[in-house]
C-alpha cells in the first residue's frame, strides 16, 4: 500500500507506465504469445500444402478436372504398391469440387433470403413474446451438434425423401448411372441451410439494431410505410453485413463434415443441374465428408497425401472466405454500424 | 444508464415509432410486394420456432423413450449382438474429459492473446493481422485443423503425448492430441468474450488505476482482469460447447477405440496419452452412416450430449446475466 502512495508523488510516474521494464517484458510475451497464431496459421497451410503435392503434382491440372470414376481412382490410390516409385496418383477430383460447390451455394443462396427476412421479423414485425422466444431459438439452432443434424437428416429426412420425393420412374430412369436411396444433395442443403441459419441471423439482427433510428424515422415521417422504410433504408445500409454474413456462411458450408458424410450418401458422383430437379435427389459427396470417409486411410501415404490436397483446397478457399467477410464487417463499422 | 433501462427505452421509441404511420396510412401505401415481404417475414420467423420445436420435442421423445441407467452406466462392448453392446459411459467420461482438457489449454492463450489485442495493439498493423488470423481460425473446417492436428503429433518431437509402435511410428492420436486441436476450437470463443469484457471496462477506471501509481501491467493483473472474470467465463464455456459438439477431430484424432485405452504406466498420464471415443463419435459410430448401425442407442447418446450443449449454453446466459458489471 505504501509504495502506491509513494508512487504519486513520484515525479516520474507518467512516463513509467510505458517505461517500466515489468510491463515492456509482459507486452513482449503476449506479443509474441498472439503472433504465434499467425505462425501457426502459416505453418498449417505450408505443412498441408507440401504434404498433399505429390497428389497436385502427380495430376497437374487435371487433378481439378472430370473424367473417370473418382471412387475407383480413390481405391485405385488406396491400394498402390508399397514402393514409392509405384505410387498411384491419378486422380481427376472434380465430382467432389463440384459437390463442395454446389452444395454450399444452394444452401447460401437460400440461407441469404430466409435469414433477411426472419431478422427482419425479429427486428421490426415480431411481437414482443415473440422477440423473445426468438432470441433463444436461434441460439439454439447454433448451438446443437452437427451430429445431431447429421442424425435427425439420416434417420428422418433420408427415408422421407427416398420414400416421398422418389418415384419408381425416377429410380428407373437414372439406374444405370447412379442408385437413389434418398441420401441426396437435396437433405444435405436443406440441413446445412438451417445449420448456417443462426450465424446469418445474428450477424444480421445485430447490423439491424444498429441503423441508427433517426435513419427510418426519416423516412417514416416522408409518408412511406414501415416495410418500405425498412426495406429502402435500413436494409441498404447494411449492405456490408449481409455480405458478411452470406460469406462467413459460405465458409462454414465448405467445411461441414460430419453432417454432409452423413446425408448425402457418399457417392462420388457430380450431379448435374440440367438434369432438371432429379439432380437434386441424387447422392454426392462434398471434400470435407471425403476427408472424414477416409479418415482410417490416412497412415496409408498416397492415399494420405490425396486427402491433405484436399484439406489444402479446403483450407485456402475457407481462409479466403473468412478473411473477405473480416474486411466486410469491418468496413461496416466506418459507419459505426455494426462495428464487431 | 443501465441496459435495461436503454432496452425498455428503444422499444418505447420502436412502439412510437411504429404508431405514428399508421394514423396516416391509407390503404394504398401499403403495396402487395410490401404485404408479401411483411408476409414472408413472419412465416420465415415462425418457421425458425417450428424447427426448433419440432427438433426439441423429437429429440426429447426418442431419446427419453430409449435412455436407461444401464446404457449410461456401462462401457460400450463390440459384439455381433445389439444386446451385449453396452451402454455409453466411456464416450461421456471422454467427452467431458476432451472439453476440460481443450478448454483448460484455449483459455489462457485466448485470454493473453485478448489483453494484447485491447491493452496494447502495438504495432497496429501486427494486431489488425492477429485480429484476422482469429478469423480464419474460426473458419477453418475442423477436418482440416483435425488431419493437420495428425501430421503434427505423427512427427517424433511429439511421441511422448500418444502410442508409438514397435517400429518407432508414432500413432499420433491421444487425448492430448484431440484436447490440443479443440483448444484451436475453442481459442476464438474465449478471445471474443474476453475481448468484448475488456472493452466495455471504460477508460476511467484505468485512468483511476495509472493515478494509483500502477503500471499498465498490474493494471491488468489487479483491476482489468478480475472485472472482465465473467466475460472469460462466458467465452470458454461457450467454447466448451464447441469442443463438446465437435465430432471431425474425435474421428480422425481420438482413435476409433470404444473405450478409454490408456497408454503406458503412469497413472493420470496413461489416460490421456490413450485413445477413446466421445458421445459424438458414438453418435456417429452407431448411426446408419457408421458401422454400429443401432439408432436406439445414437438417439440416446445424442440426447445426453444436446443436453450437456444446452447446459452449457444456459450457464453462458445465466453469467451473462449475473455477471454485468455497471461501471459508475
Amino acid at each position: 500500500m505504501d509504495e502506491q502512495y509513494l508512487g504519486i508523488f513520484d515525479e516520474s510516474d507518467d512516463k513509467s507506465k510505458n517505461e517500466h521494464p515489468t510491463n515492456r517484458r509482459v507486452e513482449l510475451m503476449l506479443g509474441a504469445l498472439a503472433s504465434l497464431i499467425l505462425v501457426f496459421i502459416a505453418g498449417m497451410v505450408i505443412f498441408v500444402f507440401l504434404k498433399g503435392l505429390p497428389s497436385l503434382a502427380g495430376n497437374g491440372i487435371s487433378w481439378f478436372g472430370g473424367g473417370g470414376n473418382v471412387d475407383e481412382q480413390l481405391t485405385n490410390i488406396f491400394n498402390s504398391p508399397a514402393e514409392p516409385e509405384d505410387y498411384v496418383y491419378e486422380l481427376s477430383a472434380f465430382p467432389l469440387l463440384w459437390s463442395t460447390f454446389l452444395i454450399a451455394f444452394i444452401a447460401v443462396c437460400i440461407a441469404t433470403v430466409v435469414s433477411i427476412f426472419s431478422s427482419i421479423f425479429i427486428v421490426e414485425f415480431a411481437p414482443r413474446p415473440l422477440e423473445r422466444i426468438l432470441e433463444p431459438v436461434v441460439k439454439f439452432l447454433a448451438a446443437i451438434p452437427s451430429v445431431i443434424y447429421g442424425l435427425l437428416g439420416i434417420l428422418i429426412l433420408v427415408p422421407w425423401i427416398n420414400n416421398t420425393l422418389i418415384t419408381e420412374e425416377m429410380r428407373v430412369s437414372v439406374r444405370y448411372v447412379i442408385q437413389l436411396d434418398g441420401t441426396s444433395v437435396l437433405a444435405g442443403v436443406i440441413i446445412l441451410t438451417i445449420m448456417i441459419l443462426p450465424i446469418m441471423i445474428a450477424i444480421i439482427t445485430d447490423s439491424l439494431r444498429a441503423v441508427p433510428r433517426v435513419w427510418s424515422e426519416g423516412a417514416l415521417a416522408l409518408g412511406v410505410n414501415r416495410w418500405r422504410a425498412l426495406r429502402t433504408v435500413s436494409l441498404r445500409a447494411i449492405r456490408p453485413a449481409i455480405v458478411a454474413a452470406a460469406v462467413l456462411a459460405t465458409a462454414r458450408a465448405l467445411g461441414e463434415a460430419i453432417m454432409l458424410a452423413m446425408v448425402t450418401g457418399s457417392i462420388g458422383f457430380a450431379p448435374n443441374p440440367f438434369d432438371g430437379f432429379l439432380f437434386f435427389l441424387e447422392p454426392s459427396r462434398p471434400l470435407a465428408a471425403t476427408i472424414v470417409d477416409g479418415a482410417e486411410g490416412l497412415s496409408v501415404e498416397p492415399f494420405g497425401q490425396t486427402m491433405y490436397a484436399f484439406a489444402f483446397i479446403l483450407i485456402i478457399s475457407t481462409a479466403f472466405l473468412s478473411f473477405a467477410g473480416w474486411a466486410a464487417r469491418k468496413s461496416l463499422s466506418r459507419y459505426s454500424i455494426g462495428a464487431k | 444508464m443501465s441496459a435495461t433501462a436503454t432496452k425498455r427505452r428503444k422499444a418505447a421509441a420502436r412502439r412510437a415509432g411504429s404508431a405514428r404511420p399508421k394514423k396516416i396510412r391509407s390503404k394504398d401505401s401499403w403495396s402487395i410486394g410490401d404485404r408479401i415481404g411483411v408476409a414472408m417475414a413472419w412465416f420465415c420467423g415462425l418457421m425458425l420456432c417450428v424447427v426448433a420445436a419440432a427438433i426439441t420435442l423429437y429429440m426429447a421423445w426418442k431419446g427419453l423413450a430409449f435412455i436407461n441407467w444401464e446404457i449410461i452406466s456401462t462401457s460400450p462392448e463390440a459384439s455381433l449382438e445389439q444386446s451385449k453392446t453396452g451402454g455409453f459411459l466411456d464416450p461421456i467420461i471422454g467427452t467431458l474429459l476432451l472439453t476440460i482438457l481443450g478448454a483448460a489449454i484455449a483459455t489462457p492463450v485466448g485470454v493473453a492473446v485478448a489483453i494484447w489485442l485491447t491493452e496494447y495493439g502495438r504495432p497496429a498493423p501486427l494486431a489488425r493481422f492477429v485480429e484476422a488470423g482469429i478469423e480464419v481460425i474460426v473458419g477453418a473446417p475442423s477436418i482440416v485443423l483435425a488431419i493437420f492436428g495428425l501430421l503434427v503429433f505423427q512427427q517424433g518431437l511429439f511421441s511422448p503425448f500418444s502410442f508409438t509402435a514397435e517400429g518407432g511410428e508414432v500413432f499420433g492420436r491421444s487425448f492430448f492430441a484431440a484436447g490440443a486441436v479443440m483448444s484451436l476450437i475453442a481459442l476464438p470463443f474465449v478471445v471474443g468474450g474476453t475481448r468484448e469484457a475488456l472493452n466495455s471496462i471504460p477508460r476511467h477506471v484505468r485512468e483511476a488505476s495509472y493515478a494509483l501509481g500502477k503500471d499498465q501491467a498490474s493494471t491488468i493483473r489487479r483491476v482489468l482482469l478480475p472485472s472482465s472474470r465473467s466475460g472469460i467465463a462466458t467465452g470458454s464455456t461457450l467454447g466448451m460447447a464447441q469442443i463438446a459438439g465437435d465430432t471431425a477431430v474425435v474421428v480422425v484424432l481420438l482413435g476409433a477405440s470404444l473405450q478409454i485405452s490408456p497408454e503406458g504406466t503412469i497413472p493420470g498420464v496413461d489416460v490421456l496419452k490413450g485413445t477413446g471415443s466421445t458421445l459424438t463419435s458414438f453418435v456417429f459410430q452407431n448411426s446408419p452412416a457408421g458401422e454400429g448401425n443401432a439408432p436406439d442407442k445414437a438417439y440416446a447418446a445424442a440426447f445426453v450430449l444436446l443436453s450437456l450443449v444446452i447446459l452449457l449454453n444456459l450457464i453462458v446466459n445465466r453469467i451473462t446475466r449475473k455477471g454485468k458489471q455497471v461501471w459508475g
